[in-house]
């Protein structure tokens, strides 16, 4: 049963803007009794995190050019991560990395979702940027979509 | 085809974003008529006040707000702050929780070690662009990789609570010593890793090192019955022999106007010097288990090492070593009576120094007769090595004008990422531009 449960991750910085719209789904998402688990490290220990579980969902900030606010949403099995999407990670070994190094080393979990929420200001002890807010909420709805009747 | 520079033109070659490092920096690089007339390596990622925000707090939270200061290496602001305060208190840690902490320490140096060596400065070596490319390779390898990595984590979480900003530590040792049961779990995964540490070791003496060699002054800790780890004096194989006091009289900070984080030097003289992983082996390198000397020299290293890019395979002969130390502690752990030793809180300076993976971190405390800090200085390995990386591009950049600007920038930052920057450290991402006119 327990692998059932999609295990939610959020990647980012809260300390810093708009890096911490992950940090901010995964409030929202346990505030709803829904378990979600925040990290900022590195892509290495968030493979990690992630092995043993067949249904992942990680979320991350993304600086691709697209409107502040966009969503995006991938599903590993369906293409490979663009890189330089995400927001760079400590030591440069970011999320989109770690899928990638999980897909060669055949540890990508049998289910793989990721969110990208584009991002504008990423200063130091800044606060979530409006448009951002807004897509917080909208990625944790369409989060609780992807994982339907598990709760 | 990239055609090669003549030698009479300008180049400026700008590394905007060097990629593989922690933090943000930059390499600027003006060539004219085939000599270097510029060359900067800069750190831009802000400073964050660190020392201004210890001012008023007490000597207790040191640990826990320095350890915020690094995700990558917390112990060494961890063990180097609690020496602080407790060489200010006049306590000391021994027995079973200096072994604690020593085994911590070693579990810092695997992870941090391994992270940089495989995953990062590797792919340096291989002509690939990242440790995906490796991985598409070599997949055993990185797999390797991935759990002696994991390993070093492992040991930060049984004995420090957690595996990322580990939380059981303080100034006087721990809160809550860990149970010998848990501590013995780490023995079988720490045989298999040092046999798998060896392996890669080997496999990495095996690449093809530029050419280029410095003659360092080589700074480290030295300890009389061990290779220093997280305590000792300081040294240098230039004679200097001092104690982790007189650090503020024998070396200097110096703030350069390209770069965000001070420059460590010399203050007789002010040169540069090397701190890190060739500094401790230069230095220490009688103190190695057999093991570990046997490894290195089948991995192609001398008695003293003076290829900065042969750091990569010291980095593994270390982590060959740090398994050895963690297996031995690990073995040998009884359960302390008390977690840690306690003191009354009373005003004096304390100075602490420990082998960060990427070099000494030192760290200086003055507390008020409440215990408070009034003052706080830190001096992290990547601030003490930037005028060196500098000194060794300077010399990389002299035997290679004949690359064209791409192979250029890569082999600059080859060379940076000898030194396992830290620059979120050091300041307080790199960037790198050429010019050649």
């Amino acid at each position: 049963m327990i692998d059932r449960i999609p295990w939610i991750i959020g990647v980012g910085n809260p300390m810093r803007g708009d890096d911490g719209a992950a940090s901010a789904v995964v409030e929202y998402l346990r505030a709803q009794d829904i378990p979600a688990y925040d990290f900022d490290g590195d892509g290495a220990e968030l493979m990690e995190m992630w092995l043993g579980q067949s249904r992942v969902i990680v979320i991350d900030a993304a600086v691709s050019g697209a409107a502040t606010g966009t969503v995006h949403r991938f599903d590993a099995h369906q293409a490979q991560l663009p890189r330089n999407f995400f927001r760079h990670s400590t030591h440069q070994f970011g999320v989109a990395e770690a899928v990638e190094m999980a897909r060669v080393l055949g540890r990508l979990p049998a289910e793989m979702i990721v969110y990208g929420i584009e991002g504008e200001n990423f200063t130091l002890g800044g606060p979530l940027s409006p448009q951002v807010e807004q897509a917080v909420y909208q990625a944790a709805e369409r989060i609780k979509i992807d994982i339907g009747g598990s709760y | 085809m990239t055609k090669a520079p003549s030698v009479s033109t300008t180049r400026k070659i700008k590394v905007d974003a060097l990629s593989r490092v922690e933090g943000e920096g930059a390499l600027d690089l003006h060539i004219q008529n085939g000599a270097i007339k510029d060359l900067k390596f800069r750190i831009f990622e802000p400073p964050r006040f660190f020392e201004a925000l210890l001012r008023g707090r007490d000597y207790s939270e040191a640990p826990d707000i320095t350890s915020r200061i690094c995700g990558i290496c917390p112990i060494a602001y961890l063990l180097g702050s609690s020496q602080a305060m407790e060489d200010a208190l006049g306590i000391t840690v021994t027995g079973p929780l200096r072994d604690l902490r020593r085994l911590i320490y070693c579990g810092e140096w695997i992870e941090s070690h391994v992270l940089h060596a495989a995953m990062l400065h590797a792919p340096d070596f291989l002509g690939l662009d990242d440790a995906l490319q490796i991985a598409k390779v070599n997949p055993e390898l990185v797999k390797t990789a991935l759990s002696l990595k994991k390993l070093g984590n492992d040991i930060l979480d049984v004995v420090g609570g957690r595996a990322v900003h580990p939380v059981n530590l303080k100034v006087g040792g721990f809160y809550k010593a860990p149970t010998k049961a848990r501590v013995r779990e780490l023995i079988e995964p720490l045989k298999w890793a040092i046999d798998a540490a060896r392996g890669v070791t080997l496999a990495f003496g095996g690449f093809e090192f530029p050419d280029f060699d410095y003659d360092y002054t080589c700074v480290s800790l030295r300890h009389a019955d061990e290779y220093a780890i997280h305590e000792g004096r300081i040294v240098s194989n230039r004679g200097m022999d001092i104690a982790v006091r007189e650090f503020p009289d024998h070396f200097l900070e110096e703030h350069v106007a390209h770069s965000n984080a001070l420059h460590g030097m010399l203050r007789d003289g002010g040169a540069a010097y090397l701190t890190g992983p060739i500094a401790r082996y230069n230095n220490n390198f009688d103190q190695l288990s057999p093991l570990a000397k046997s490894t290195a020299k089948e991995a192609g290293l001398g008695r003293t090492v003076t290829n900065p890019f042969k750091s990569i395979v010291v980095r593994m002969v270390e982590t060959v070593y740090a398994l050895e130390e963690a297996l031995r502690i690990a073995s040998s752990y009884e359960e302390p009576d008390a977690s840690c030793v306690t003191a009354a809180p009373r005003a004096g300076t304390g100075h602490g120094c420990t082998e960060a993976p990427r070099g000494i971190c030192y760290h200086r405390y003055q507390l008020d007769d409440a215990g408070l800090i009034v003052r706080a200085t830190i001096v992290p390995p990547t601030a003490q090595n930037q005028k060196q990386i500098e000194a060794d591009l300077r010399g990389v950049v002299e035997r290679n004008l004949n690359l064209d600007d791409e192979k250029l920038k890569w082999r600059c930052e080859q060379t940076i990422r000898n030194y396992d920057p830290c620059i979120s450290c050091a300041t307080h991402f790199l960037k790198l531009s050429v010019k050649r006119d």
